[in-house]
């Protein structure tokens, strides 16, 4: 058996909008091996992450607080990946956003009305400027953003650690975490007595805000067109540097601003393990949303949902609580190869095997022939 | 600063485990280099050596023997990387993505594996690693004898394989095959040689490689299983792979270089400097792309790297 990619035609969006659905679906049942590995009912532990995640008033909430992060990451990956610079530095940049919101939320100097609104605009700035950093490497130097980005990640937690033990550490506790931010530095809380915080609404508009610029605007159709093919974009007159730079920044703003929430909305300090590798995440989230910032909310949304119901469905079926590391690692690999199958379709060929060998070409006079070779004719 | 830093003792220590510092990296960059030289980067490398290192380690754990630990860490390896040429080399989808979805799955898989197996106990369990084998008669050469002559085999392996790579790769039929796919598939093609076969066996003889380079940690290096033992240096790796210019011997060099910076770092560590240690800890990854920076201009990757490659 042979297997060769035929391109097809361009699949109407209504079969674009079940793609994620259908790679979910296979993930969750190649799924199901770790899961029997682990001698649990793949069923009762899948209906033990729903129920752990969606519940409860409570598991709800939590459900929506790990989802905050999980779109800002996703939008992340998103933007840059649709101008066609891979910044994989977002957990980097959601460590410096974290960062930001603590080095000023414990500056008691900052006037209270003005404090909260300047921490999101610290916070956005400093993981925009590290993934801009990186692209000025790309777009000046020419060096992989890829690496680049994965490694500076090392970097900025490094630097943390460093901070944390130092400088920022709280001196009433012995364990490296920085003292907790004042009160203005907060986001509010929506729902009494929850941990609901304001930062899970910020996500939500700047998931709208990014659909409006990558839909609406010129910069949009400018990101979007030099990520398709940079060459045809500069020929057309689109300043593809300048491009890139703006989506590297307004990329790693977003994961900033994913790290401010941690702080700002849920910890109120900074603490060494902040993010349980949001920023990874998000570049499965961007591409299960296909790249579309709604996309991204609902597959964050799902996303939020296995992390937290993880934790109930590996307390109550002994499956390890990494099962939502292995779920995100299927899904993308899984997703990557459903897309493929949007714009080929697989051919399945036996004529090798029946040693038949065929030959295509152009007469002469102009005419197509088919010639069927009895021999296998292959070296 | 004591005046005993640049005794003999303190340069032949600091020798040998630069030796031991750069063997995980050799195996992960030359495992990277044959995949790359095919044309396919593989960005699994992280979570592939993760799991060389959790299989490794439970073979270890369970039957004692290192040998068959690194003959399993080597096939682990080569089936996770089967599943990134599938989809990077059959079905073409960008390698980037795959790749990063193969780290996360192999790091996810290690640690669920771990979980699973081991449980979460207050003392991780340790096995016993293996012992530097020390070269008869030339390891009691003074001073440099015990240095070069006194390391793991996994290390003169690695050290080993880096000409053999080269002379493969340069001076041998497969070799030009190999070349020939990774810089014009189409002429390759043409030529009768099978592209498909000839990049699924190198990016999965290189996953084998990377996984090798990540049960090193957990059977030599060290004698456990922590779940951030590979600590980036996959990522290290593919810089490597890009200051060797895609040359093995080159490589060789600049894993000794990175060796050495790690094995400094850790000395200063322990001298007692007064700066925080996490400022050392980061010096190999800024150190990788203040020079990165520099050379990247200068460097030239196979002309088909990334490409996907598909019959018309």
């Amino acid at each position: 058996m042979r297997l060769a990619l035929e391109k097809r035609e361009t699949l109407p969006f209504r079969i674009h909008l079940l793609l994620p659905v259908g790679a979910v679906g296979i993930s969750f049942l190649l799924s199901f091996v770790p899961i029997l590995c682990a001698g649990a009912n793949p069923f009762t532990a899948y209906s033990y992450i729903f129920y752990g995640a969606l519940g409860t008033k409570t598991s709800i909430v939590e459900t929506l607080v790990k989802t905050a992060p999980l779109i800002l990451t996703g939008l992340c990956a998103a933007i840059a990946f649709k101008s066609g610079f891979y910044n994989l530095g977002g957990e980097g940049q959601f460590y410096l956003g974290a960062l930001t919101a603590a080095a000023l939320g414990i500056c008691t100097g900052l006037p209270p009305q003005t404090a909260l609104p300047l921490i999101i605009a610290a916070g956005f700035a400093a993981g925009g400027i590290w993934a801009f950093g990186a692209a000025v490497l790309k777009t000046k130097f020419r060096v992989d953003e890829v690496v680049v980005t994965l490694l500076s990640n090392y970097i900025v937690i490094y630097v943390v650690s460093a901070l944390l033990d130092g400088p920022l550490k709280d001196p009433r506790t012995m364990w490296p975490n920085s003292p907790t931010i004042m009160t203005a530095a907060r986001y509010p809380l929506l729902l009494g007595g929850t941990r609901l915080h304001a930062g899970v609404l910020v996500a939500i508009i700047v998931a709208l805000l990014a659909w409006v610029i990558m839909r609406k605007t010129t910069l949009g159709f400018e990101i979007a067109a030099t990520g398709a093919n940079p060459k045809a974009s500069a020929y057309a007159g689109i300043p593809v540097i300048r491009t890139v730079l703006i989506a590297s920044f307004l990329s790693g703003g977003v994961a900033g601003l994913a790290g401010v929430g941690e702080v700002s909305g849920l910890h109120y300090n900074l603490i060494e393990k902040i993010s349980p590798g949001y920023g990874y995440a998000g570049i499965v989230i961007a591409m299960l949303g296909e790249l579309n910032p709604v996309g991204v909310v609902l597959a964050a949304f799902l996303f939020g949902t296995i992390i937290t119901g993880a934790q109930m469905m590996s307390r109550v079926t002994g499956v390890p609580v990494f099962l939502a590391d292995v779920i995100q690692g299927i899904t993308l690999l899984v997703m990557l190869a459903v897309l493929i199958l949007t714009s080929y379709r697989i051919r399945v060929s036996l004529d090798h095997l029946r040693g038949a060998h065929i030959k295509r070409g152009i007469t002469t006079e102009g005419t197509e022939y088919t010639e069927y070779l009895d021999a296998d004719l292959r070296r | 600063m004591t005046p005993d830093f640049l005794t003999a003792a303190f340069l032949a220590g600091l020798l040998a485990a630069m030796l031991r510092m750069a063997t995980p990296l050799l195996y992960a960059s030359l495992g990277e280099y044959l995949s790359e030289r095919s044309g396919v980067l593989n960005l699994g490398i992280e979570g592939i050596m993760s799991f060389g290192a959790l299989t490794g380690f439970l073979t270890v754990y369970f039957t004692g023997n290192l040998w068959l630990a690194v003959l399993v860490a080597f096939l682990s390896g080569c089936l996770l990387a089967a599943v990134h040429a599938v989809l990077s080399v059959t079905l073409g989808v960008s390698q980037h993505v795959s790749g990063i979805g193969l780290t996360i799955f192999g790091s996810g898989l290690a640690l669920y594996a771990y979980r699973l197996v081991i449980g979460a106990p207050i003392v991780p369990p340790q096995v016993t690693p293996f012992s530097p084998f020390e070269i008869p008669c030339l390891c009691r050469i003074p001073f440099l004898g015990p240095t070069l002559f006194g390391q793991y085999s996994l290390t003169y392996l690695a050290l080993a394989l880096a000409p053999l790579l080269w002379i493969y790769v340069y001076r041998t039929h497969w070799g030009l095959r190999l070349r020939a796919v990774g810089e014009n598939p189409e002429a390759a093609d043409s030529a009768g040689i099978n592209v498909f076969r000839v990049r699924y066996a190198s990016v999965i003889l290189g996953g084998g490689l990377m996984s090798v380079g990540g049960a090193f940690l957990s059977i030599a290096h060290f004698n456990m299983f922590t779940p951030d033992i590979v600590a980036g240096r996959g990522w290290v790796s593919i810089a490597l792979v890009v200051f060797g210019n895609w040359h093995p011997l080159k490589i060789l060099l600049g894993a000794l270089i990175f060796g050495g910076i790690d094995a400094l770092q850790l000395r200063i560590q322990t001298i007692g400097v007064a700066i925080p240690y996490q400022y050392l800890l980061l010096l190999p990854y800024l150190v990788t792309i203040l020079l990165l920076a520099l050379i990247a201009r200068r460097t030239s990757h196979p002309a088909a790297l990334l490409t996907p490659y598909r019959r018309e």
